[in-house]
């Protein structure tokens, strides 16, 4: 093996030639994308093919990103799930903060290889634009950046960080101004720049080859977790969990434990203010099969097939598609979904923070407060690996604005009730 | 029941035997409300379309520049609904005679049901369906239902599209082939692409159906030049920005797309 890091799928298996996991992506896309698309497609089975493209990246992975990331051990905040086992796969600590920065090397590099001069994407919480931003400064790229109005004020830093790397970032305003308004807007801009333009797509959605092309970009968060959990625990999890949005750190973590069937593989989707109340962004526990920003998969939609606002309290998650293979995945009942409140979240965020000095991102925060769930189910001898996706720097503002962390918000958050609970009441 | 693509044939090959370009015009339904909308598609067959796509709206409209998801957008508030779009078709037809077409994306469709969808659009007096975002190898369960309520599927082909893939497409579409003048999404142009006289030579070398232009055209001038070479001149936002523009009065936005489908009536007739 030549490679280290990069490790695309050896199964092959799915999915098909056409792009279909099961009943699920395939390619819905306007005529004007298809050239490229299939282009994207060529290139992308030459580069796994070539052994330069695999030792660049390889070399970027060590000597950029900063890989392998570290497995750590959380013992005191595991105290709150039932005394399981808990270990945190750390693609927190990659460059630039989160595990967008895999998937976004690859792509670079093969945006080089087709000649192309300008990137664009788009971003939920900012990780995926600023990972986007930053390969682009490195790779001497044209970069712009489509993010939802609202995104652009709750990340604020994110924009600022991106705009600080040369990136043009385009606050999106139609829609419900989140990150499916910033993919439909990149999607146009697309079809009228397609050709010097590559669409860096940020996760395991999309048409076809991108829900397999991001997963072989992020295959090596598990295949490393795996290695890493049987030389310190001696044996496989019971369960791998991880944050889903549109699902790319979670295929990424889940993908190399798919044939060890005695490992749950657990997703997190957000469950906002909670399902039943209609705001929330859980995809898989409550939508149904349709097709949006080019395949088929689980959609959050009315019985007309318009598509239905999604909330989250976390600008990652905050979407109303899946990437197809959770989809398969589901079906088949190899994975698992649950949906986790803001509130779980936003006490799991805390709860890691003060008991292990990590603070992460909401986003992963959904999976931490899975594993406090799954925890206490399985028990003490149970041994968990959650992916902590990214850090929770960028979140800082809205976690103040939650917990009254302010000076100026203190009185009024010591009245507010929700989200302000102490610790020890936190972990039921 | 059977659908109206004959009638949208017949049309087509009527424009083209008088030595002019058909007039295909675009409103959605629901805009600026549902009977807004079907007196909005009378009257720019009164101004002299010869076929009308109606709009089903959609929440993410990717295709569709800011005009259009404007409209879009007001025809949702408004609450406009599948069955909405079917009576639209339906009236539309009934009171002018004249072939009427849906156009949109492929989930409202595929969530309501393909069998269903074609049935009604067949019995709503309709000729067939332009979907954009339905590629042709993903098309086989559509056409199959189209078919056989005889509706037209109509294939979108761009300047990017290979010579040998226009041939698959044309060959498994049916009423007329739509050519996108540039690469870009729906919106009004200064000017109609280059790449579009280019395109339809390639598609004409490809089928017998006739190729009918879209995306940018807005003015009679650009249909003249359009007309000069393709079938059919498509125009969508133009019509919808009169109506925008007309800003809530229902009579002014209907006298101005009636007088934008006569200038551009004229246009289509090539010989000035």
């Amino acid at each position: 093996m030549s490679s280290e890091f990069f490790i695309p799928d050896p199964e092959g298996q799915v999915p098909t030639a056409e792009g279909y996991f099961g009943a699920y992506g395939g390619k819905f896309i306007p005529e004007a994308l298809v050239a490229a698309v299939d282009e994207v497609a060529v290139e992308y089975d030459k580069a796994k093919a070539d052994p330069e493209f695999a030792r660049e990246l390889n070399d970027l992975m060590v000597n950029y990103t900063g890989r392998p990331s570290a497995l750590t051990e959380v013992p005191r905040f595991a105290e709150h799930a039932g005394g399981a086992r808990i270990f945190l796969k750390r693609e927190d600590l990659n460059h630039t903060g989160s595990h967008k920065i895999n998937n976004v090397l690859g792509q670079a590099l093969l945006t080089k290889r087709m000649g192309k001069t300008r990137v664009i994407a788009e971003t939920g919480a900012g990780q995926h634009g600023v990972a986007t931003a930053t390969a682009c400064a490195l790779f001497g790229l044209d970069c712009t950046i489509y993010m939802g109005e609202v995104d652009t004020q709750r990340q604020a830093l994110n924009v600022a960080r991106m705009r600080m790397l040369g990136a043009e970032v385009i606050a999106v305003k139609s829609g419900s101004r989140t990150l499916k308004d910033a993919i439909n807007e990149a999607f146009r801009d697309w079809v009228a720049n397609v050709d010097r333009t590559h669409y860096l797509f940020g996760t395991v959605a999309g048409p076809h080859p991108f829900p397999a092309m991001v997963r072989d970009f992020h295959r090596v968060i598990g295949v490393e977790a795996r290695r890493q959990l049987l030389e310190r625990a001696g044996r496989l999890p019971d369960a791998a969990i991880a944050c889903v949005g549109g699902g790319s750190n979670a295929i990424g973590l889940f993908h190399a434990f798919v044939p060890d069937t005695d490992v749950r593989l657990i997703g997190c989707e957000p469950a906002g203010h909670g399902v039943e109340t209609g705001e929330h962004a859980a995809t898989l526990t409550a939508g149904e099969p349709g097709i949006l920003h080019g395949s088929r998969s689980y959609v959050l939609q009315d019985e007309e097939g318009q598509i239905t606002e999604p909330y989250s309290i976390s600008a990652g998650l905050d979407y109303p598609g899946i990437g197809p293979e959770h989809a398969y995945l589901k079906d088949s009942g190899r994975g698992e979904y649950r949906a986790v409140t803001d509130d779980a979240a936003m006490q799991a965020l805390r709860l890691l923070s003060r008991t292990e000095g990590i603070i992460p991102a909401i986003e992963s925060a959904h999976a931490l407060a899975g594993a406090l769930e799954v925890g206490k189910e399985l028990g003490k001898d149970a041994l968990l690996l959650v992916n902590l996706s990214g850090r929770g720097d960028k979140d800082m503002d809205t976690a103040a604005r939650y917990f009254g962390l302010y000076d100026t918000d203190a009185e009024v958050a010591a009245d507010g009730g929700a989200g302000t609970a102490e610790i020890e009441g936190d972990a039921k | 029941m059977t659908g109206n693509i004959q009638l949208l044939s017949d049309t087509l090959a009527k424009a083209k035997a008088d030595n002019r370009a058909a007039l295909i015009a675009y409103l959605p339904a629901g805009f600026p409300t549902v009977d807004g909308g079907i007196a909005a598609i009378k009257a720019v067959f009164d101004g002299g379309a010869d076929v009308v796509e109606v709009g089903l709206p959609h929440s993410d409209p990717v295709l569709d520049g800011p005009v259009i998801q404007t409209a879009d957008d007001i025809a949702l508030r408004g609450g406009v609904k599948i069955a909405d779009v079917m009576r639209t078709v339906k009236e539309a037809h009934a009171a002018t005679g004249k072939p009427v077409l849906v156009m949109t994306y492929w989930n409202p469709i595929d969530r309501y049901g393909v069998e269903r969808f074609t049935e009604e659009l067949a019995a709503a007096g309709g000729a067939g369906c332009i979907l954009p975002d339905l590629p042709v190898q993903e098309s086989a369960l559509w056409r199959e239902h189209a078919d056989k309520h005889g509706l037209a599927t109509v294939f979108v082909v761009a300047p990017s599209s290979k010579d040998e893939r226009l041939a698959t497409i044309t060959a498994a579409g049916s009423g007329f082939v739509y050519a996108a003048s540039l690469m870009g999404v729906t919106g009004t142009r200064e000017s109609v692409g280059e790449q579009a006289a280019d395109l339809v030579r390639r598609t004409r070398a490809t089928a017998e159906l006739p190729v009918c232009v879209g995306l940018g055209v807005s003015d009679a001038k650009q249909a003249r030049e359009v007309a000069a070479f393709a079938d059919g001149v498509i125009v969508g936002s133009a019509f919808v920005k009169r109506i925008l523009d007309a800003d809530g009065d229902e009579a002014a936005g209907l006298a101005a797309v009636r007088e934008l489908a006569a200038e551009l009536a004229e246009g289509v007739r090539r010989v000035s």
